[in-house]
């Protein structure tokens, strides 16, 4: 053997500067260096630190906001939630964050939102850390070099109470897209098309690095939407290389270090990308080129294909377990096989979620909807900014009135109708353009079709009442 | 958490690939804040006919008749039969938690989604990854004859059939003594709080802006 050290890949390098201890069996004790936290799965983990007389580990170390049951019209405080269960949630948060002294952008403050976008918006998270937060959505945040696992209701507990994870290394899995995008194909449809590849369990036991030309290219922004679907394609951890881009969009944010404090970490975060000879376990290679608009058809994100593309039929499918499921999904979806994706019409638009709810995801959308109309076969069409500030950026530009002249409602931060918790719901049978990260059964209601689009596509399919190829709507050419 | 070291149980077939965790428990429940209490929502709208919503009382709804869990040969069961990738989806533990409130000690299946996986483990479940062929099998057999058991012996990483036949399995050896001992993670690690510490304090010398 060679007595070279091997090169690292930027999830190794993340790995090895947290391991605190490492059992022989290969578990490891990671170091957290920040949790995010918010009302759906806190108040058990806070239930069991009372319990056992715990404290938390690090006060500073943890952030709060409550997103998921959050109302989207207009409210002033917790006790304005009409939903009993919803409202104690809540107010279980404020009152939890507030015993245990942590830090919550609550109801009313502006910084409130959706918890994935809160965290890199305020420099909250930061390249180079270790995040995590009771929800799947967490890898969003290795958009920024940061290594962020989801995690169950008992870790947020063992995090809080030891500032430590208990994890086995994953396998590093690199997926390479080169080539440039062509006008009008998005970082939606870069992930869709990637989980359309290798499937919901293409991940599985692996930490993705998203690398090539097109994350290059991309905007941080972006890189967050393609991260925060890195569970969809079955990885609990997305990432993306730092580079001037990331230090670009940390740089100034509230929780950024400042001054000398700066200087280090900018060095340190100098070496968060992955060596040039770092060997990876799986490597999977698309060109970036050939990726057109997506749309999902069925009731897994897995179930996906172009927008100029057709649902498949499941009698063409040889495996009987995939044929099965794409027959349920059919009936599911309200949809004839080999029908036309542009056919599907569409009744519920909705733009938000942590997927696609930023400010440039707004732009997007909006660029679209100027000076058009929301179709008058849509029933509803909802924009839910991720947090407070978006909210409040996007009408400095004036974005909400394009939205509202359209058709469509502006309304307050929030998951929304990402996963129908609070009031807003997909109701049963309805076909809703989505820009959120889930199509399963019931997910933004019961019996509701969810399929999931970029912002721009959710647009275009809001003004001509079913699906179509945005490009034609923005002059860029198909 | 309780101990777990052997079982022999009714088998109940799980017979869908990728049954996320909306399924295994619809968000309309998440919106509780406790632990228990959510076996009666298991599965929820496969099982019910109507929809159901949290505080309902559970015993008057309409039962889906052709629903698994709802055929008397599958009551008491405490084993759970899966297909590929059970669990995936949203990292919600209130999975596992309702699996275990309404009974499931294991679940089997070719393969699971990692967050669930690590979840059940928490939780006083053990999910076992056995060859795809073998469950196919085990799905079979649990077809084919009423009150179907299966014995998992924790100890010596064997499931035994009914005719005696062994089917050994791998284990996380970590995972197995925690189960075995009804042991506690935060227990556990706070046995390393001097090793945390030290490591914390080099940590902050060299990350001085991750700490406020
Ligand atoms: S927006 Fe949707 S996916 Fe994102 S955290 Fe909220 S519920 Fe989860």
């Amino acid at each position: 053997m060679s007595s070279e050290p091997m090169g690292k890949t930027l999830y190794d390098k993340l790995w090895d500067s947290h391991v605190v201890r490492q059992e022989e069996d290969g578990t490891a004790l990671i170091y957290i260096d920040r949790q995010l936290l918010h009302e759906v799965t806190s108040p058990q983990a806070f239930e069991g630190l009372k319990i056992s007389g715990r404290k938390p580990w690090r006060i500073d170390a943890n952030v709060a906001t409550p997103d998921h049951n959050v109302p989207t019209t207009a409210y002033t405080s917790a006790e304005d939630i009409e939903d009993p269960i919803s409202r104690i949630q809540v107010q279980t948060l404020d009152a939890n964050t507030k015993y245990f002294g942590i830090t919550e952008f609550g109801i009313g403050d502006v910084r409130q939102g959706i918890v994935h976008v809160v965290g890199p918006e305020e420099g909250v998270t930061l390249p180079g850390m270790t995040l995590v937060c009771g929800d799947s959505h967490t890898a969003t945040h290795g958009a920024l070099g940061a290594l962020a696992h989801g995690v169950g209701t008992s870790e947020v507990e063992h995090v809080l109470a030891t500032q430590c994870l208990l994890q086995k290394k994953m396998k590093n899995m690199l997926v390479k897209v080169d080539g440039r995008l062509r006008p009008g194909v998005t970082p939606k449809d870069v992930i869709l098309a990637i989980i359309g590849k290798i499937g919901t369990a293409g991940g599985n036991g692996h930490a993705i690095e998203f690398g090539g030309q097109v994350f290059k290219d991309m905007t941080v922004e972006g890189r967050m939407t393609v991260c925060n679907m890195a569970i969809e394609a079955g990885a609990r951890v997305g990432l993306v290389a730092v580079d001037d881009k990331t230090i670009e969009y940390v740089k100034g944010r509230p929780y950024a270090p400042k001054s000398e404090d700066w200087d280090k970490a900018v060095a340190a975060w100098s070496d968060l990308h992955s060596d040039a000879d770092a060997v990876f376990d799986t490597v999977v290679e698309m060109n970036g080129a050939e990726i057109e608009p997506q749309v999902s058809w069925g009731t897994s994100p897995e179930m996906v294909t172009d927008v100029n593309g057709k649902v498949p039929n499941p009698d063409a499918e040889a495996d009987p377990v995939k044929a099965g499921g794409i027959r349920r999904a059919l009936e599911y979806m309200g949809l004839d096989a080999g029908m036309s994706i542009t056919d599907i019409p569409v009744d519920y638009v909705f733009i938000g979620s942590c997927t696609n709810s930023r400010i440039e995801d707004i732009r997007a959308a909006a660029k679209v909807l100027k000076g058009r109309k929301v179709a008058a076969s849509v029933e509803q069409a909802l924009i839910v900014p991720g947090s407070g500030l978006v909210k409040k950026q996007a009408e400095e530009e004036g974005l909400d009135k394009i939205f509202i002249e359209a058709g469509f409602e502006w309304r307050n931060p929030g998951c929304s109708m990402c996963l129908a918790m609070n009031a807003d719901r997909l109701p049963s049978g309805k076909h809703c353009a989505s820009t959120s990260n889930r199509n399963f059964e019931g997910r933004q209601g019961a019996g509701g079709r969810t399929h999931l689009v970029s912002p721009e596509m959710a647009a275009a399919a809001a003004v001509v009442g079913h699906f179509v190829d945005v490009r034609t709507m923005l002059e860029v050419g198909v | 958490m309780d101990k777990f070291t052997e079982l022999t149980a009714v088998v109940a077939p799980m017979d869908r690939a990728n049954v996320d965790t909306d399924a295994i428990i619809p968000k309309q429940f998440l919106k509780s804040i406790k632990r228990t209490g959510f076996g009666p929502n298991l599965f929820d709208e496969w099982r019910y006919e109507d929809v159901g919503e949290p505080g309902m009382d559970n015993t008057n709804r309409p039962l889906r008749k052709d629903f698994v869990l709802n055929q008397p040969r599958y009551q008491g069961a405490k084993i759970l039969l899966a297909r590929e990738n059970f669990g995936c989806g949203s990292s919600r533990e209130h999975a596992p938690w309702a699996l275990k409130d309404y009974g499931f000690d294991v679940v089997i299946a070719p393969s699971f989604a990692d967050i669930f996986f690590n979840n059940c483990f928490k939780n006083g479940i053990l999910p076992i990854v056995l060859d795809e062929v073998i469950v196919d099998k085990l799905f079979q057999e649990t077809y084919a004859e009423e009150g179907y058991q299966l014995t998992v012996d924790l100890v010596a990483k064997k499931i035994i059939r009914p005719n005696g036949e062994q089917i050994a399995f791998d284990v996380d050896e970590f995972r197995r003594h925690c189960l075995l001992n009804g042991l506690d993670d935060i227990g556990l690690t706070l046995q390393h709080q001097s090793e945390i510490e030290a490591f914390e304090q080099n940590y902050k010398v060299k990350n001085p802006w991750l700490f406020n």
